[in-house]
C-alpha cells in the first residue's frame, strides 16, 4: 500500500513538474515582450521596467524557470496588472465561493445520478431505464450556460422565486447565501448528473450480472438487499472513479455558471482575467486549477485502492 | 495458407471470412433496428443540411432593422429578431456553420495529428511510449475548458483560435484510444504472421492495426464532436470565441442575457440548437459504439 501511494505520489509531482514548465513558457510563447504583457496594456515605460527587473526578465529562461518555481512554492504568484494586489491573496479570497458552489453542486449530482443510475440498471430496459438513459443523453448534450439561463428564465424572471444573481458570504447571511447558491448549484450538479447516471448505470449492470449476486439471490437474500448491499457496494468504487475525473467537468461547469449567476468565484476571476489580460493572475489561477485536478485525482486513485484490493495489488489503477 | 486464399490483403474482420461490402451491410442493418441512433442520424443530417444549405435560404444575418427590434416571432421573422432587428433564424442557419466548422474541422485536426502519434506510440512501446504519454498526462492535467481558455488568452479570440484550442484539447483522447487499441491489436495472431511473411511496419500500421483500431476512433470522434460544439458555444458565450458580428450560437446567448425578461425567445433557440445538435452526435455515437465496438457497449 504504502509502495502504491509511493508510485502514485511520484507520478503526481512530474504531472506537475511538467505542468508548470508548460503555464510558465505558454505564457513566454506570446508574441512580444512578456514584460510589456504582464505589465498591462497602458502601462507606463517604468513600469514595464519594474516588472522587467522583479521578474527577472533579463536572464536565461531556465533560470527565470527556477526562479519562478521556487516563488511559487513559497506561495508568491505575482501582483495582478489591475489593482497590484497579491494574486495569492485574490485567490484565497475567491476559492471559498467556488468550493461553496462545487459541493453543493456534487452533492445534487450523487443524490440524482446514483439513484437514477440505481433505478436505471435494476428496470433494465423498462419504461424508467428509458427515462433515466434520455436523461442522462440530455443531460450531456445541454449546455451549462444555457440550463443556466433557462433556470434564471424560469425561476427568477417569470415565478419570481429565486433572486437571479448575486453572492451574499454564508457568514454574513446563511439563508441569502443558500437562496442564492441554489439554482447554480442545481444547474451545475444537473450535468454532472448526467455522467454520473452513465456510470452508475453500467456499472449496476455488470455488479448485477455478476456471480456473486447471482448467489445471494440464490441463498433467498431479499431483492432490496441484493441490490442495496452487494451490487451497489461494489459499483461505488466506479462512482468514486468518475467523481475523480470529472473533477475537470466540474472545474469547467463552474467557470461558467459563475459567469451567468455572477458569482465573485475562482471562475468569474479566470475569465475576468482572460478578458482583461491579466497575465499574472491567468498563470496562477490556470497553475492552481491544474494543481487542485492532479491532487483531487492523487485522492482518488488512493481511495480507489483502498476500497478495491485488487487495484493495489496488481499496482495499476482504472485506467 | 489458408489465410492467404480466404483475403490475402485484407484487414482483420470481425466476422472471419466475411467480405467488407457483407460487414459493412450487416453493420448498416445493425445500427438501423435501434430507434435511439437512427433518432441522431436524423438531427445530425438536420444539423448538417442547416449549415450546409440554411445561410443560402434564410435573410442576411447582419443586416439591421432598428424600426424591428427584439420583436418577437412573427410571419417575417419565425423566430424573431435580436436587440439590432437582426433575424433569428438566419443567424440560426450562419450559427450552424459556425458550430460545425468548430465540432467537425478540431475534431478532424485532433485525429490527424493524433493517431499517428498514438500508432506509433503503441507500436514502439519500449521508447517512444514512456515520453508520449507522460506528454499525454501533463495535457490531461489541464481540465478541458481550462485548457482552451488558457489557450485562447494566449492566442486571442477568434473561430481559427478556438478551432486549435478544441483540438488540442481533444488530442490527448485520440493518442490514448488510438494507443489502447494498438496495444490490444498487436497481440492477434495475425500480426506476428505478417511480421513472418517481411511486412515493414508502416504496412503493418496502416495495413492491419489502423483498420482494427477504426471502430473505437470512429466512436471516438462521433462523441467528440458533441464536446467540441459545446465547448466552442461555451468559449464564444464567455467572449472568448468568436467574435461578434459573426453569429455563433454561443454569442447569441451572451446578448440574449441581457434581454431576459423582454425577449426570452432570444435565449430559447440557440441553446434548443446547441442541445440538439449535441443530442444527435450522441446519440448516434452510442448507436456506433454498439454496433461498432462491442467491447465497449453498454449491453
Amino acid at each position: 500500500m504504502g509502495w502504491f501511494i509511493l508510485r502514485r505520489a511520484g507520478a503526481a509531482i512530474i504531472v506537475l513538474f511538467l505542468g508548470s514548465a508548460l503555464v510558465f513558457f505558454g505564457i513566454r510563447a506570446l508574441p512580444g515582450d512578456p514584460a510589456t504583457v504582464l505589465a498591462g496594456q497602458e502601462a507606463s515605460q517604468e513600469a514595464i521596467e519594474a516588472i522587467r527587473h522583479d521578474y527577472g526578465l533579463d536572464r536565461p529562461l531556465p533560470v527565470q524557470y527556477v526562479d519562478y518555481l521556487g516563488r511559487t512554492l513559497q506561495g508568491d504568484l505575482g501582483r495582478s496588472t489591475q489593482d497590484k494586489l497579491p494574486v495569492a491573496d485574490i485567490i484565497i479570497e475567491r476559492l471559498p465561493i467556488t468550493i461553496e458552489l462545487s459541493l453543493l453542486a456534487i452533492a445534487v449530482a450523487i443524490a440524482i445520478g446514483v439513484l437514477t443510475g440505481i433505478v436505471a440498471a435494476v428496470r433494465r430496459g423498462r419504461f424508467a431505464d428509458y427515462m433515466a438513459t434520455g436523461f442522462g443523453l440530455v443531460g450531456l448534450s445541454v449546455p451549462h450556460f444555457w440550463l443556466g439561463l433557462l433556470a434564471i428564465l424560469l425561476f427568477s424572471v417569470t415565478l419570481r422565486w429565486l433572486p437571479a444573481s448575486g453572492y451574499v458570504p454564508f457568514t454574513q447571511d446563511p439563508v441569502g447565501n443558500l437562496e442564492r447558491m441554489l439554482l447554480p448549484a442545481l444547474v451545475l450538479g444537473t450535468g454532472f448528473a448526467a455522467v454520473l447516471m452513465r456510470q452508475t448505470r453500467s456499472a449496476m449492470l455488470g455488479a448485477l450480472s455478476a456471480d456473486y449476486v447471482r448467489t445471494a439471490r440464490s441463498k433467498g437474500l431479499a431483492e432490496r438487499r441484493v441490490v442495496g448491499l452487494h451490487a451497489l457496494r461494489n459499483s461505488l468504487t466506479t462512482v468514486v472513479t468518475v467523481l475523480g475525473l470529472q473533477v475537470g467537468v466540474l472545474i469547467s461547469g463552474a467557470v461558467v455558471t459563475e459567469q451567468i449567476f455572477v458569482i465573485p468565484g475562482f471562475g468569474k476571476l479566470t475569465v475576468d482575467a482572460v478578458a482583461t489580460r491579466n497575465y499574472p493572475v491567468i498563470q496562477a489561477v490556470v497553475l492552481v486549477t491544474v494543481v487542485a485536478y492532479v491532487l483531487v485525482n492523487l485522492c482518488v486513485d488512493i481511495l480507489y485502492a483502498v476500497l478495491n484490493p485488487r487495484v493495489r495489488l496488481s499496482g495499476v489503477a482504472g485506467d | 495458407m489458408t489465410e492467404q486464399v480466404l483475403s490475402p490483403a485484407s484487414p482483420p474482420s470481425p466476422v472471419p471470412g466475411a467480405p467488407p461490402v457483407m460487414r459493412r451491410r450487416r453493420t448498416w442493418r445493425r445500427f438501423r433496428r435501434r430507434p435511439m441512433a437512427m433518432a441522431g442520424l436524423v438531427l445530425v443530417t438536420g444539423f448538417l443540411l442547416l449549415a450546409l444549405v440554411g445561410p443560402f435560404v434564410t435573410a442576411d444575418p447582419t443586416s439591421q432593422d432598428y424600426a424591428a427590434t427584439l420583436s418577437p416571432p412573427s410571419p417575417g421573422h419565425p423566430l424573431g429578431t435580436d436587440d439590432l432587428g437582426r433575424d433569428v433564424l438566419a443567424r440560426i442557419a450562419t450559427g450552424a456553420r459556425t458550430s460545425l466548422q468548430a465540432g467537425l474541422v478540431s475534431t478532424l485536426l485532433a485525429m490527424v495529428v493524433g493517431i499517428p502519434i498514438g500508432l506509433v506510440a503503441g507500436f514502439y512501446r519500449r521508447w517512444l511510449d514512456p515520453i508520449v504519454m507522460r506528454l499525454v498526462d501533463v495535457v490531461l492535467a489541464f481540465p478541458f475548458l481550462i485548457f482552451a481558455v488558457g489557450l485562447a488568452a494566449i492566442l486571442g479570440p477568434s473561430l481559427r483560435n478556438v478551432i486549435i484550442a478544441l483540438s488540442v484539447a481533444q488530442l490527448p483522447g485520440v493518442i490514448r484510444i488510438t494507443r489502447g487499441e494498438v496495444l490490444a491489436i498487436r497481440e492477434m495472431d495475425y500480426i506476428p504472421a505478417a511480421v513472418a511473411d517481411g511486412a515493414t511496419d508502416p504496412y503493418i500500421l496502416f495495413r492491419y492495426i489502423l483498420p482494427g483500431a477504426a471502430g473505437a476512433l470512429i466512436v471516438q470522434a462521433t462523441v467528440a464532436i458533441p464536446t467540441a460544439i459545446i465547448g466552442e458555444a461555451t468559449l464564444s458565450f464567455l467572449g472568448l470565441g468568436v467574435q461578434p458580428p459573426t453569429p455563433s450560437w454561443g454569442v447569441m446567448l451572451t446578448s440574449a442575457q441581457q434581454f431576459l425578461s423582454q425577449a426570452p425567445w432570444l435565449a430559447i433557440w440557440p441553446g434548443v440548437m446547441i442541445a440538439l445538435s449535441a443530442l444527435g452526435f450522441n446519440l448516434l455515437g452510442d448507436g456506433l459504439r454498439d454496433v461498432l465496438d462491442p467491447k465497449e457497449g453498454p449491453r
